[in-house]
């Protein structure tokens, strides 16, 4: 366990030094998030106008969702992106045999080479948003005594965290599972290019979707593990069977990301398969 | 040398014809060779059919008078707008200038934009099938929300999407251009796409914009991009000829800008890096 935090320090090190060779791109980035975040505030706004909820959400909560999404996809930004998407390469230029090649373990190294200081902005903007979501819809009366406040966020706010670290467990096999397909169809670097636009649907809590699209992005593609529950169990109205549900999901979507790279191994057959 | 098609042989007449086929054909053979990669593209242009989804659910559409029945139409259409105005200029042209591959276009008898024009079409053609078998699942699931506009409608509604396509990629070119000044240029893309997200239509009907907001997004070409071509397609009631002249207008005002960064560009390019 030591070694492996020991190669992951190195590993991002590294790829840190390289990444702020362009500097630039803080600036590029940081605007980008900003003026995301300010159109995805100003299309909430609209859905929201003159009294109206979405899905019986409150514009605060909806926050606390607007503000997840902006956290998760900051840590896309960050860990996954980076990563995951180097392995269509890998596969198409033959180099994912040096990678097999080393005494590391070969998951580990494919997920945790790289890291991108670029979705920084997005984390930040992300728990600022969603903790200003937070306490705003604290019950009213409390705000008045600081006590009070934090006896009552203690227990939503470690479910929380849980229910989050569930949600980036869920998104990280999602993104590992789809990248590695690329041991088949080499060219899938843009699968998880579809992955990332059809996740954009967890800006917004799953109750406002039509039935239909709630079974499909609990079932299908786990959207509302990712934002609606986590954010649920922060205001204080999470449910026992969504969140046992979410980890479950979670560990499930561990195990099988695991399983699936070993059986996907066994059908690498080197460069130009 | 740098030549435009036709510009400098004015003998032939049918060179600039024959060169578009020759290119269209090839680009066209390239890209039904990498039809799955195409085909995820076209699924990743889903972001009007979930803003459908959000927006049937709540009452903002109603509260800008609009019914469920025109809110699909207009998100589909937007859909299919969408899909046929992608512009990826800037990363290939990136790639190509950091690699030295702009070197052997440059030595060719025609402007390299062309080629990448050729490509974009080439893969928009691709793209046909796709969207129609798209187009008929919804159309299956929930028939009303199927833009059915007559013919002449239907007619000006493709000619929107064309013009706004030439808009969108010459806007790009624009941005490409700063290839020969940074090596990791593309980035502005993402800057570019937050106001083509939010301002154009495509994630909220321009109707429900607060008429403030509404005012300064018609100021920018956005919504000529997807809004206008949207609206036509849907069969909505709009401007027609305004529609076009503003497109037409944005088009004459930016391509000059295009060209001229191209001919400061080229100066500095060095065949390798930037």
């Amino acid at each position: 366990m030591r070694r492996v935090v020991r190669i992951v320090r190195r590993f991002w090190g590294t790829a840190l030094a390289a990444e702020l060779e362009y500097q630039a791109n803080a600036l590029v980035e940081l605007l980008a998030v900003l003026g995301n975040l300010a159109g995805s505030l100003f299309v909430l706004s609209l859905l929201y106008g003159h009294g109206r909820d979405l899905g019986g959400w409150s514009w605060e909560a909806a926050l606390v969702v607007l503000g997840l999404y902006t956290l998760l996809d900051g840590i896309t930004s960050c860990v996954l992106q980076p990563n995951l998407s180097r392995i269509v390469g890998h596969v198409q230029n033959g180099s994912l045999d040096f990678v097999l090649l080393k005494p590391i373990d070969s998951q580990l190294h494919l997920s945790a080479r790289y890291i991108s200081p670029w979705g920084l902005p997005g984390v930040l903007a992300g728990l600022v948003l969603s903790g200003w979501g937070l306490v705003r819809s604290l019950p009213q009366g409390l705000g008045q005594q600081p006590q009070a406040v934090v006896t009552w966020l203690i227990g939503p706010l470690a479910i929380g965290l849980v229910l989050l670290l569930a949600a980036a467990a869920i998104l990280y096999s999602l993104w590992f599972v789809l990248a590695s397909l690329s041991i088949w169809f080499v060219k899938v670097w843009n699968a998880t290019e579809v992955l990332r636009s059809v996740l954009v649907a967890g800006r917004y809590p799953i109750s406002a979707y039509p039935p239909a699209l709630r079974l499909v992005f609990t079932f299908v593609l786990p959207v509302a593990f990712l934002t609606t529950v986590p954010a649920q169990a922060l205001i204080g109205e999470g449910s026992w069977p969504w969140a046992l549900g979410s980890l479950l999901m979670a560990l499930a979507c561990l195990a099988g990301t695991r399983l699936f790279w070993q059986f996907a191994l066994q059908h690498y057959t080197s460069a130009s398969s | 040398m740098l030549m435009t098609p036709g510009g400098t042989r004015r003998a032939d007449p049918g060179r600039p014809l024959r060169i578009a086929r020759a290119l269209l054909s090839s680009q066209y053979a390239l890209m039904l060779e990498y039809r799955a990669e195409i085909a995820l593209w076209a699924l990743s242009g889903v972001l009007p059919l979930i803003m459908l989804g959000v927006w049937q659910g709540s009452g903002a559409g109603l509260a800008a008078g609009l019914t469920p029945e025109q809110l699909g139409r207009y998100f589909l259409a937007a859909f299919v707008v969408r899909q046929f105005t992608v512009v990826w200029l800037i990363h290939v042209f990136e790639e190509d200038a950091l690699q030295g591959k702009l070197s052997p276009q440059l030595l060719q008898p025609l402007h390299p934009l062309w080629r990448h024009l050729a490509a974009h079409l080439a893969e928009q053609a691709t793209r046909v099938p796709f969207v129609l078998v798209m187009l008929a699942l919804v159309g299956l699931w929930q028939p009303a929300m199927l833009p059915l506009p007559g013919p002449g409608r239907l007619l000006l509604a493709l000619l929107a999407i064309v013009a706004a396509f030439c808009l969108r990629f010459i806007l790009q070119s624009i941005l490409t251009m700063a290839c020969f000044w940074s090596e990791r240029a593309a980035a502005l893309d993402r800057l570019l796409l937050i106001p083509y997200l939010f301002l154009s239509g495509l994630v909220a009907p321009l109707a429900t914009f607060p008429p403030a907001v509404r005012r300064l997004a018609e100021a920018t070409p956005f919504p000529s991009m997807v809004a206008f071509p949207a609206a036509l397609l849907a069969g909505e009631p709009v401007a027609v000829l305004a529609g076009f002249a503003r497109l037409a207008a944005w088009c004459l005002l930016l391509l000059p800008i295009a060209l001229l960064l191209w001919r400061l560009g080229i100066r500095r390019y060095s065949a390798m890096g930037a």
